[in-house]
């Protein structure tokens, strides 16, 4: 509330303002946020509570759900840092160099933002399944990545990939040519004007965009459960877990997964965004 | 980058044009390296899938690929999802507009956290966003008995398909809105109102054509999200054929039955899909960038 009108003392917490409908439109927002969002959320977490903390312990502390949370957690993470590696060069790679078709690819980055999770997953299947595309060729090679974790890793850097470039990309856009000349020209090395003058302002923005990716990847089930193969213990992620407990009927078991992963990567993300919070202070960067 | 380049960059620093590419630049060397991994990491990961899609669905031919979409199950495949769009998005597009009228147009205590909320979907995993629901309307869910007793199905059907992905697609329209509304400030309705336009006029005469774009926008992201959302839908629906299966989950029947035509034949579709959003999508940010605020990051 940056601005106190001198009408504001009608409403604690709302300014005044000659722009009707705050009510209507508040009512409507509101609403719809209850009943489509967040009631049934608090019913997950009623749901997951209604187990009892022996159940809710055995479950948790179970090697098949640890090993399917250490998976769906740690690919997403790995996905995400290798989308932030490749993410912040093709961002470069678009914003700063002329090549034919760049509108094209540029445009094409969003792929997997449009492209139906399950499309992709049945097509990265046909591509790295030992029968398939790529596959068949590492198979003689002793290489395997369909129905591994690593097929897992191939859906979550596809369905990742935009984020990083579409947060680092306005920032290199935006990046004033001055600072680097002025670099350049006090005798600073190519690399030198790179580290400290670019890579300042970049790293937080392709931090957001690691935290996006990652916060996607953790949860993504159907680009992942065609090429995963989901093999208990091995390649089964924690969303397959909770499908599989719905098949069972066991709601209680279904809700108690659902809220520890919930819990789980909020606390991550919280993690990350507090660290992404000093790196900008650090690089002087608010 | 070698000594030698470095010193070849640095030499035309007194030339008055030009000077700008050779103090950011870096060597031809290192530029064509840049963009050939770029550009083979996008080939590997954006294209191949793509291509992949229509070489599977055209493997047996033309006549094959026709059987797979024309198969009645296909096809009422088709009329769900396309059914479920029809339903979701104009609730989104009233939910999102009020959010954004809310939230751009008025200061009050507490709009972060608004924001935050209406954000949050965005974080919750598809699966948890079927979950919720089945818990709530499930058979043994809260409701469960009382549904049951009324003779109302939701699980299993429609209303379920659809509240999955309106809980998926619930932040799409107003985080569209939301920085556009922002950008423009109340300026333009002040003065309709002070000129003596109810405010519904004002509404449909002075905000509405002025946010109309970022309205299309975030209607066709919210549209290609909706009809290719798998795993809230998946939760729900109970898959059953030729009622409940979307074009997705009908894509993961066939698939699962080594119908590998029919279902990239099916998955075909939802990918030209995806080409038409990608392709409206560049067009509106072509052609009113200024009028699309939002971040790209859905």
């Amino acid at each position: 509330m940056s601005i106190a009108s001198p009408a504001n003392h009608g409403s604690a917490w709302r300014e005044r303002s000659i722009v009707p409908g705050f009510g209507i439109s508040f009512g409507i927002i509101v609403t719809a946020l209850s009943l489509i969002v967040l009631i049934p959320l608090a019913a997950l977490v009623l749901k997951a509570a209604s187990a009892g903390p022996a159940d809710i312990w055995a479950l948790a502390s179970s090697p098949r759900v640890l090993g399917a949370l250490r998976l769906s957690f740690g690919a997403a993470l790995l996905a995400a840092f290798v989308n932030l590696v490749f993410g912040v060069l093709i961002a470069w790679v678009l914003v700063r160099y002329e090549f034919p078709g760049k509108r094209f690819i540029d445009a094409a980055v969003d792929l997997p933002f449009a492209l139906p999770t399950a499309v992709a997953g049945i097509a990265l299947a046909a591509i790295y399944a030992p029968n398939g595309w790529i596959g068949s060729l590492l198979a003689p090679l002793g290489i395997k990545i369909g129905y591994t974790p690593a097929g897992v890793l191939m859906a979550l850097i596809f369905i990742g990939l935009p984020f990083v470039v579409r947060t680092v990309q306005p920032v290199l856009a935006e990046m004033e040519a001055e600072l680097e000349e002025a670099a350049a020209l006090l005798g600073a090395s190519r690399w030198r004007t790179v580290w400290s003058v670019i890579v300042p302002p970049v790293l937080p923005a392709a931090m957001t965009g690691f935290v996006l990716a990652f916060a996607r990847a953790v949860g993504e089930y159907g680009s992942v459960i065609f090429i995963a193969g989901n093999v208990p213990m091995v390649s089964e992620i924690a969303p397959l877990l909770i499908v599989i407990r719905l098949e069972q009927f066991d709601y209680a078991g279904a809700a108690v997964i659902g809220v520890l992963m919930l819990v789980l990567s909020f606390i991550i993300i919280l993690a990350l965004n507090l660290f992404q919070g000093a790196l900008r202070r650090r690089l002087g960067h608010v | 980058m070698s000594d030698a380049s470095l010193a070849a960059d640095a030499l035309p620093v007194g030339r008055p044009t030009g000077h700008r590419t050779v103090a950011r630049g870096e060597s031809a060397v290192v530029r064509v390296v840049l963009i050939g991994v770029g550009l083979g990491f996008l080939a590997l990961f954006l294209a191949l899938p793509l291509a992949i899609v229509f070489l599977e669905a055209f493997a047996r031919g033309w006549g094959a690929y026709r059987a797979g979409i024309a198969d009645p199950d296909s096809l009422s495949a088709i009329q769900l999802t396309l059914l479920v769009a029809a339903i979701t998005i104009p609730i989104n597009v009233v939910v999102g507009i009020a959010g954004a009228w809310a939230v751009a147009k008025h200061e009050f205590r507490g709009k972060s956290v608004l924001v935050s909320l209406i954000d949050l979907p965005f974080s919750v995993s598809p699966v948890i966003a079927g979950l919720v629901y089945v818990l709530l309307f499930g058979a043994q869910g809260y409701l469960g008995p009382f549904l049951k007793s009324q003779g109302l199905q939701i699980i299993f059907a429609l209303p379920g398909i659809v509240l999955a992905t309106l809980f998926v697609t619930f932040p799409f329209i107003a985080r569209e809105l939301i920085p556009h509304m922002q950008a423009l400030g109340n300026a333009d309705e002040e003065a309709a109102l002070t000129l003596g336009a109810s405010p519904w006029r004002t509404f449909l005469m002075v905000t509405l054509p002025n946010i109309k774009w970022s309205l299309l926008y975030g209607v066709l992201l919210c549209n290609a999200r909706a009809m290719g959302e798998f795993g809230a839908v998946a939760v729900v629906s109970g898959k059953i054929r030729g009622l409940t299966t979307t074009m997705p989950l009908h894509v993961e029947i066939l698939y699962n039955e080594y119908m590998s035509v029919a279902a990239f034949a099916v998955a075909s579709l939802l990918a030209l899909l995806a080409l038409v959003t990608l392709a409206a999508k560049t067009f509106l940010e072509w052609r009113y960038a200024d009028e699309i605020v939002a971040t790209r990051r859905h």
